[in-house]
C-alpha cells in the first residue's frame, strides 16, 4: 500500500495471532536465543511462584513489529520501542494494532509517529509502544 | 539485598556474532511471520535486499546469542527466574542481513528501585556495528528484577 496517504488518526491493518501454544514458546526460545526456562519449563515457573509459564515479552514485540512490516518497508523504520505492561499468558491470542499520531519532517524526510498496542483476550493491554517510520 | 550500584557504568566486553540464515528462518517460523522476504532468499533479493534481512527485533536476539559476561545478570547476582522485561527500544541506523558479522557492546547506564526495593530496574544500552564498522542498531532495554 502507499504510505504517502496516511494521515493523523489513520489505523494500520491489525495483526491477530494464533493462540500462543507451549510449542510456540519452545520454538521462540530456540529462534530468539532467549533460553530463560521461565517460558518453557512449568516446574521452573512453579519454583518461582508462577502458576504457569508465560510468553516471552519479545515474542509479542515481534508480533507487534509485524504491524509495521505489513504496512511499511522495514528499511523505512527509524525507531521502535515498547513498554511491557503485563504478562502474556500461554494460550493467549495477541491482537496488535497501530495508529498514526503525528506526521512531521525530520532528517530531510517525511515521517510518521505511530502508537502501537498489543492486547490479549479480554482486552488486557500487554505492550504499549511507539515507532517512527519514513513515509517514502 | 539489592543490586550493587557499582554496576552502573559497567561495560561488557565486545563480542561478535554472525547473522545466520537458519536462525533467521527459525525466528520467522516461531513468530508466525508469513512474509517470504524473511525466509526465502529469492524473495528477499526480489525485494532489494542483498540477503535475508534481520527483522526489527532481531538485534535483541543477537545479543542473547552472544551473551556478555560483563554486566550480565549472573555477574550482578540476579537469578533469571526473578526477572521480567520492562522496556525495549531500538533506533535503526542501517539494515542487518544474513551473513553479516555484528559486533556488540553493552553498558549498564542505570540501576534504580521502586516500591521500597521490591522491584529493581536495570537499564542497559547496546550498540550493534556490522563488519564495515557501520552502526546498525542502538538498543536500550530495561530489565525488572522482583525481590
Amino acid at each position: 500500500m502507499s504510505t504517502a496517504t496516511l494521515t493523523v488518526g489513520s489505523d494500520l491493518p491489525a495483526v491477530v495471532t494464533e493462540p500462543i501454544s507451549r510449542f510456540t514458546l519452545a520454538m521462540f526460545a530456540g529462534g530468539s536465543g532467549d533460553h530463560n526456562p521461565m517460558h518453557v519449563d512449568t516446574d521452573f515457573a512453579h519454583s518461582f511462584g508462577m502458576k504457569d509459564v508465560f510468553a516471552h515479552g519479545m515474542l509479542s514485540m515481534a508480533y507487534l513489529a509485524q504491524v509495521l512490516t505489513k504496512t511499511f518497508d522495514q528499511r523505512a523504520i527509524r525507531s521502535y520501542g515498547v513498554r511491557f505492561v503485563s504478562i502474556t499468558p500461554v494460550k493467549a491470542t495477541v491482537t496488535c494494532t497501530g495508529k498514526v499520531t503525528e506526521i512531521f519532517e525530520e532528517g530531510g524526510e517525511r515521517r510518521a509517529r505511530l502508537a502501537l498496542t498489543a492486547t490479549v483476550d479480554g482486552g488486557v493491554v500487554t505492550l504499549q509502544g511507539d515507532a517512527v517510520v519514513a513515509l517514502i | 539485598m539489592g543490586i550493587d550500584r557499582k554496576f552502573i557504568g559497567r561495560e561488557s566486553e565486545e563480542r561478535s556474532v554472525e547473522v545466520e540464515k537458519g536462525q533467521l528462518r527459525l525466528f520467522a517460523k516461531a513468530t508466525g511471520e508469513t512474509n517470504p522476504i524473511y525466509s526465502d532468499e529469492v524473495a528477499a533479493r526480489d525485494a532489494g535486499y542483498p540477503a535475508l534481512p534481520a527483522p526489527p527485533t532481531f538485534a535483541f536476539s543477537l545479543a542473547l546469542l552472544a551473551p556478555a559476561e560483563g554486566g550480565s545478570l549472573t555477574e550482578m547476582g540476579v537469578n533469571i527466574g526473578n526477572v521480567l522485561h520492562g522496556e525495549q527500544h531500538f533506533d535503526y541506523r542501517a539494515p542487518i542481513h544474513a551473513g553479516d558479522t555484528i559486533r556488540l557492546k553493552s553498558r549498564i547506564t542505570d540501576i534504580y528501585e521502586k516500591k521500597g526495593g521490591a522491584l529493581e530496574f536495570i537499564v542497559q544500552e547496546t550498540t550493534a556495528h556490522n563488519q564495515h564498522g557501520t552502526l546498525c542498531v542502538a538498543a536500550r532495554g530495561i530489565t525488572v528484577v522482583r525481590r
